[in-house]
């Protein structure tokens, strides 16, 4: 099975993401694909490299960051819902004048079409949200 | 045209404003249009709130968005089910709703309604039907 | 041709897990998840709604999420079957979509 996710909140606030790397990470052992993570609403705010969670606590950036290259996966972040919330690639940046950018390793930022696509290419696609 | 057509359905059922959902899911509906799948948006709950007429904002300063509802015929996003028994939870009729058309281009370009009230197992049925089930 | 319906709301919070069962077709699947799992506790003033309701569907509960609550295995209600990630996975690959219910 290919399956397809989608992660709509962001880390902490809701379980969301988290619910969605343990069914990945259970989609991979099993010998299923995975053939793209598409964050949208506050989930882009999983993409941040900025984020500074207690050290006791599971570190949901760098976790996402760390499967991604394990696994080659493809973590999409919505440019539109992305720009919304402030968070940028260096080419997003540089194109809208801003002094910073701030997306983690392993993710980019693109566009809505990403989604659809996934959908219509995965055989399953789950939505982990609010 | 895409070989490999699917059916995809976007389920709302959260009031707008509150939150950004509503918007948001939108959003992806005219994305998605320019892929040529087989779409339905469906409206239960606190979704069928999205649709009401006389949404003014100015003074909450948000964007009104319903707008965007009237046009997504043009983007030939023509089927818009409404839950009846989400209206009746909710003291509403179909005339409390924005009047949602698309001109039917197999039909002379006759102006048809979107909105298809259905009854909860009909919705059911309509969900049922699916390839994709987006949820917001 | 059945679909895998998940929820990760308390039925005390929103009416989601309500309107999920009400949508759901017979041979259906409905996974409870998050801070849906309280839905299969037993013994509360919504066990026997959600057992009406989901007579006609196959309900489970996400174990890694009942512990994280310290719900008691005993105290998820008979008739609801309590399953691991992989086997979440598993069902969503033999059913034919996905239904997530937020």
């Amino acid at each position: 099975m290919k399956f397809g996710i989608v992660v709509s909140e962001g880390p902490y606030t809701h379980q969301a993401s988290d619910s969605a790397y343990n069914f990945v990470k259970a989609a991979l052992a099993t010998g299923h694909e995975v053939s793209r993570v598409f964050f949208y609403h506050d989930g882009v705010n999983v993409g941040t490299r900025l984020s500074i969670p207690p050290q006791d606590d599971r570190q949901i950036q760098e976790q996402w960051t760390a499967l991604a290259k394990e696994h080659e996966l493809d973590l999409v972040i919505c440019i539109a819902a992305a720009q919304r919330r402030g968070l940028l690639d260096q080419n997003e940046a540089d194109r809208q004048g801003k002094d910073a950018n701030n997306i983690a390793d392993g993710f980019r930022i693109s566009g809505l079409g990403q989604l659809i696509e996934m959908g219509i290419q995965a055989d399953r696609t789950i939505t982990f949200g609010d | 045209m895409s070989e490999n057509i699917k059916k995809f359905l976007y389920v709302n059922r959260k009031a707008p404003y509150g939150t950004i959902y509503a918007q948001e899911a939108l959003e992806v509906v005219l994305i998605g249009a320019a892929f040529d799948q087989d779409v339905s948006l469906a409206f239960l709950d606190d979704g069928v709130f999205q649709l009401t007429k006389g949404q003014d904002t100015k003074e909450a300063g948000l964007k009104n968005f319903s707008p965007t509802f009237r046009a997504l015929g043009d983007y030939e996003v023509t089927k818009l089910y409404v839950e009846q028994e989400s209206l009746d939870e909710r003291g509403l009729t179909l005339d409390d709703l924005q009047d949602i058309q698309y001109e039917d281009e197999d039909d002379d370009y006759e102006e048809k309604p979107s909105i298809i009230v259905v009854s909860r197992a009909a919705m059911a049925d309509v969900m049922a039907d699916q390839d994709v089930v987006l949820s917001f | 041709m059945s679909t895998l319906h998940t929820v990760n709301k308390s039925p005390f919070q929103t009416q989601t897990l309500i309107s999920c069962l009400g949508h759901a077709k017979a041979g259906d699947s409905v996974l409870m998840i998050e801070d849906g799992v309280y839905g299969a506790m037993s013994g509360s003033a919504m066990s026997e709604v959600v057992a009406g309701m989901g007579a006609n569907v196959k309900l489970f509960v996400l174990g890694a999420d009942v512990s994280a609550r310290g719900i008691d295995a005993g105290r998820v209600a008979e008739g609801v079957t309590s399953v691991n990630y992989e086997e979440f996975v598993g069902m969503a690959a033999s059913c034919d979509r996905v239904q997530n219910w937020l």
